[in-house]
């Protein structure tokens, strides 16, 4: 298998993986921002805070507003984050790895990028937010389903799972970064609707659902935390998705650096313990050393297999 | 209202499908039928179809406009084309028979030029010509075969006489539209092909790969064959990945391969470097190896020559075959014909006139506004006039441009190409159209079941390049009714 091809696989699943997430995480704010009281102040900025392109957002626009902050997250083609830019942006690694990828998947993504572009007006308006970003995250889906369902499991398929699960860890990541240490910084006693806005951060992984039947106490923030971070059979956590690019990293070629910063990576998740890291505030310490270890682990993979040229 | 077939009048051009108004071809005979049982909201309907198919297929090609690249859907007309088999039969036996010869002359250009000492083609004509390779000189390609893939392009007259109109021997493309303009005409008319007797286009991708294989220096059953692309931003780049994906073969760019000191040719991959045996270059030849052609080539791969003229890779088509291309050469084809076969052309050259004699070239200015000029070594219907259409300073310009560089000119009669009925915005018109069959030569010579025709969408147009506004239409070779 080339390694062109290898590198254009891995990105294009990174890329529709992105999007997904950027959908997900908008539809549960969206859903948030209408059960809450006016009286409270819920920022769309955070959302994109999460995304880590707050410095672009502050360059483009005056007022972090609803419609503002959600045009950012998925039409601005100056945000190389947004949803739409990363449609468009899987489309063009799939277009040049054609001869790869199962035709079928190609008209999925080629569709996928189309109904994105032209529902994005109202995927912007809030009434058409909630059809659009759902349309978005089914679809998604679907392609994800039919690439396991109709590409061999063989090495082109490994580099798929492995920019799925590397680009899910790093916005699990940014999730319990971003979102939950905001709210556990509030203070230790209990404040209203603390329960919902919990229950915002599992619904931005798609985990409330499945949290409610693992976890049976009422939500908290330090089970949450410990629910989206350590819990392996989830298949949002980060654990889980370390486990499935160490998984995919097995049945490479030449692959002992990049398992050995996996596995690493996958060693200190388990073995953090939530509680502590919590009281002693350095919950956010944490998360940044395992953001970066993430980001060692796409450059120890890009340096094994993907070409030298495209490097520099 | 129903397409009313007495109607539809092909003002005087031969048209594919009806003899005359009113009265249809034998073998278009269920299609037309079948089209007149259709209502106005139907054939929209279906047309709609087409046009979804395609954009969700992706069947797009690439074009260049204020510096961007635009990917655009593949312009298709939903009313096939349509040619009976026994007319069809003679044409294929015609296209062998051109390929067979230009093989045989590239072979003997590059090394005893045989049939320049026996005087049948004077020495500049391709001792001027731009693809005319030093580098190939005094080699010969596995089975003496130099372009094992051309794509002929066919035109027919007012009398219903099909002529060759050109021979791309360099890197032909269109076929992975013929491929799916079937692919969506199955999809719209899925009842026509129950009842009628069309035969299949879709072995090619097998048939090129065979060809490819039989080429390679390793006598493998599976060897590693490529293709080889500029990229992205090539127009053909559907085209090759397209082929690349029907043939299991791996599509490289440039960067992708290497040759090693040991002559052989290396694609970079996950598990390291790998050999090539084949590789199918959709790469014009300038560009193919820095170390023997244009030294600031980013598209080619170093060494890559060196690898051929050592036996250790297979190159279709062979560096050099665009000799033959040129449309200078394309004049002495019958010659050729004649020459190494000793056969009479089974089908025949448009008329030409070279414009190196002066008494040619006089006629030919003097004559312009009646004649077509096309340069000897573009493609793509760039650069070239025709006269009808032109106007009085285009044809001073012509007039110098041939004087300057006679060498570089041919002209031709305005041809009345035949014409069928397309869908346009107030029904069916007639059209102008061509047609572009693609050969396989390797160890045995294939033919597409018919080829991609294209259509000059605008009324009274004769250029049908889809660069320059052209459709095409799914072929169909239909055994007539008895």
């Amino acid at each position: 298998m080339l390694s062109r091809v290898a590198e254009r696989l891995y990105w294009m699943a990174r890329y529709v993986e992105r999007a997904e997430n950027v959908a997900r995480m908008t539809k549960a704010f969206q859903a948030l921002s209408l059960d809450m009281p006016k009286s409270v102040d819920l920022s769309w900025k955070g959302l994109v805070a999460v995304t880590g392109m707050d410095h672009v957002f502050d360059e483009h626009y005056q007022r972090a507003d609803d419609r503002n902050c959600v045009k950012f997250l998925l039409a601005d083609t100056y945000n190389p984050g947004s949803l739409f830019s990363s449609l468009r942006a899987a489309r063009e690694n799939v277009r040049t790895t054609r001869d790869l990828v199962p035709t079928e998947a190609w008209e999925q993504v080629n569709e996928l990028y189309l109904f994105a572009r032209d529902h994005l007006d109202a995927g912007i308006n809030k009434r058409g937010r909630h059809d659009f970003l759902s349309e978005i995250v089914r679809r998604c889906q679907s392609l994800t389903g039919l690439l396991a369902g109709s590409m061999s499991h063989d090495a082109a398929y490994d580099f798929v799972r492995l920019g799925r699960n590397l680009e899910r860890a790093d916005m699990a990541t940014r999730q319990i970064d971003v979102g939950a240490i905001r709210l556990l910084e509030r203070g230790d006693e209990p404040r209203p609707y603390e329960g919902l806005l919990w229950t915002s951060v599992l619904r931005s992984q798609s985990g409330f659902q499945m949290y409610r039947q693992h976890v049976k106490r009422r939500i908290n923030g330090p089970d949450v935390v410990r629910y989206l971070l350590q819990d392996v059979p989830f298949p949002r956590s980060v654990a889980h998705a370390l486990s499935q690019v160490e998984g995919a990293l097995d049945d490479l070629p030449h692959n002992e650096i990049p398992l050995r910063v996996a596995f690493q990576a996958r060693r200190h998740v388990l073995d953090a313990n939530v509680d502590k890291l919590i009281a002693s505030g350095g919950l956010h310490a944490f998360m940044d050393r395992l953001q970066l270890e993430i980001g060692e682990l796409h450059v120890a993979i890009a340096e094994c297999w993907f070409p030298e040229a495209e490097l520099a | 209202m129903s397409i009313d077939w007495n109607g539809y009048d092909p003002a005087g051009f031969y048209d594919e499908l009806i003899a005359s108004p009113g009265v249809p071809r034998g073998a278009a005979r269920r299609l037309t039928d079948y089209l007149a049982t259709l209502d106005d909201e139907d054939i929209r309907a279906r047309k709609q179809a087409a046009e979804l198919a395609i954009i969700e297929m992706g069947i797009s090609f690439t074009v260049y406009s204020e510096g961007e690249n635009i990917d655009r859907a593949w312009p298709f007309d939903i009313i096939p084309r349509v040619i009976p088999r026994r007319e069809w039969e003679a044409v294929e036996a015609g296209l062998v028979q051109r390929l067979t010869a230009l093989n045989l002359f590239i072979d003997d250009i590059y090394n005893e030029q045989k049939i320049v000492r026996d005087k049948v083609i004077p020495e500049y004509v391709f001792a001027k010509s731009k693809n005319f390779r030093q580098q190939c000189r005094g080699f010969s390609p596995p089975l003496g075969v130099w372009a094992h893939i051309c794509g002929s392009d066919l035109v027919r007259d007012r009398d219903g006489t099909i002529y060759v109109l050109e021979d791309n021997l360099r890197v032909p493309s269109g076929v992975s539209y013929m491929l799916e303009n079937r692919q969506v005409t199955k999809r719209v008319f899925p009842e026509l092909f129950e009842s009628s007797s069309i035969l299949p286009v879709d072995e090619y991708p097998a048939q090129l790969f065979d060809m490819l294989a039989s080429i390679s220096p390793r006598p493998q059953d599976y060897p590693q064959v490529a293709v080889l692309t500029p990229g992205i931003f090539n127009s053909a780049y559907f085209e090759h990945s397209f082929l690349a994906q029907r043939m299991g073969a791996q599509l490289v760019e440039g960067a992708d391969l290497v040759v090693c000191d040991d002559d052989c040719v290396y694609m970079r991959t996950i598990d390291g470097l790998e050999r090539v045996d084949v590789i199918y270059r959709r790469i014009d030849d300038d560009f193919l190896d820095p170390e023997a052609f244009r030294a600031d080539s980013m598209l080619g791969v170093p060494g890559l020559m060196r690898a051929w003229r050592n036996g250790k890779v297979g190159i279709a088509n062979a560096p050099g075959s665009g000799v033959a291309d040129d449309k200078v050469i394309y004049t002495f084809v019958p010659a050729m014909i004649k020459y190494y076969l000793d056969q009479d052309p089974l089908i025949p050259n448009v008329p030409t006139w070279l414009c190196t004699g002066d008494k040619e070239r006089e006629h030919v200015i003097a004559h312009l506004e009646e004649l077509v000029v096309k340069p000897a070594n573009e493609s793509g219907g760039y650069g070239m006039l025709v006269g009808p259409h032109s106007t009085k300073k285009q044809r001073a310009e012509f007039a110098r441009l041939i004087r300057d560089d006679p060498r570089n000119y041919i002209a031709q009669p305005t041809l009345a190409l035949s014409v069928a009925p397309t869908l346009c915005e107030d029904g069916l018109e007639p059209r102008h159209l061509d047609l572009r069959p693609f050969v396989l030569q390797g160890v045995r010579t294939d033919v597409t079941a018919g080829g991609l025709t294209r259509v000059a969408m605008r009324k009274g147009s004769l250029v049908v390049n889809s660069s320059q506004g052209g459709g095409s239409k799914d072929t169909w070779i239909v055994d007539e009714e008895d």
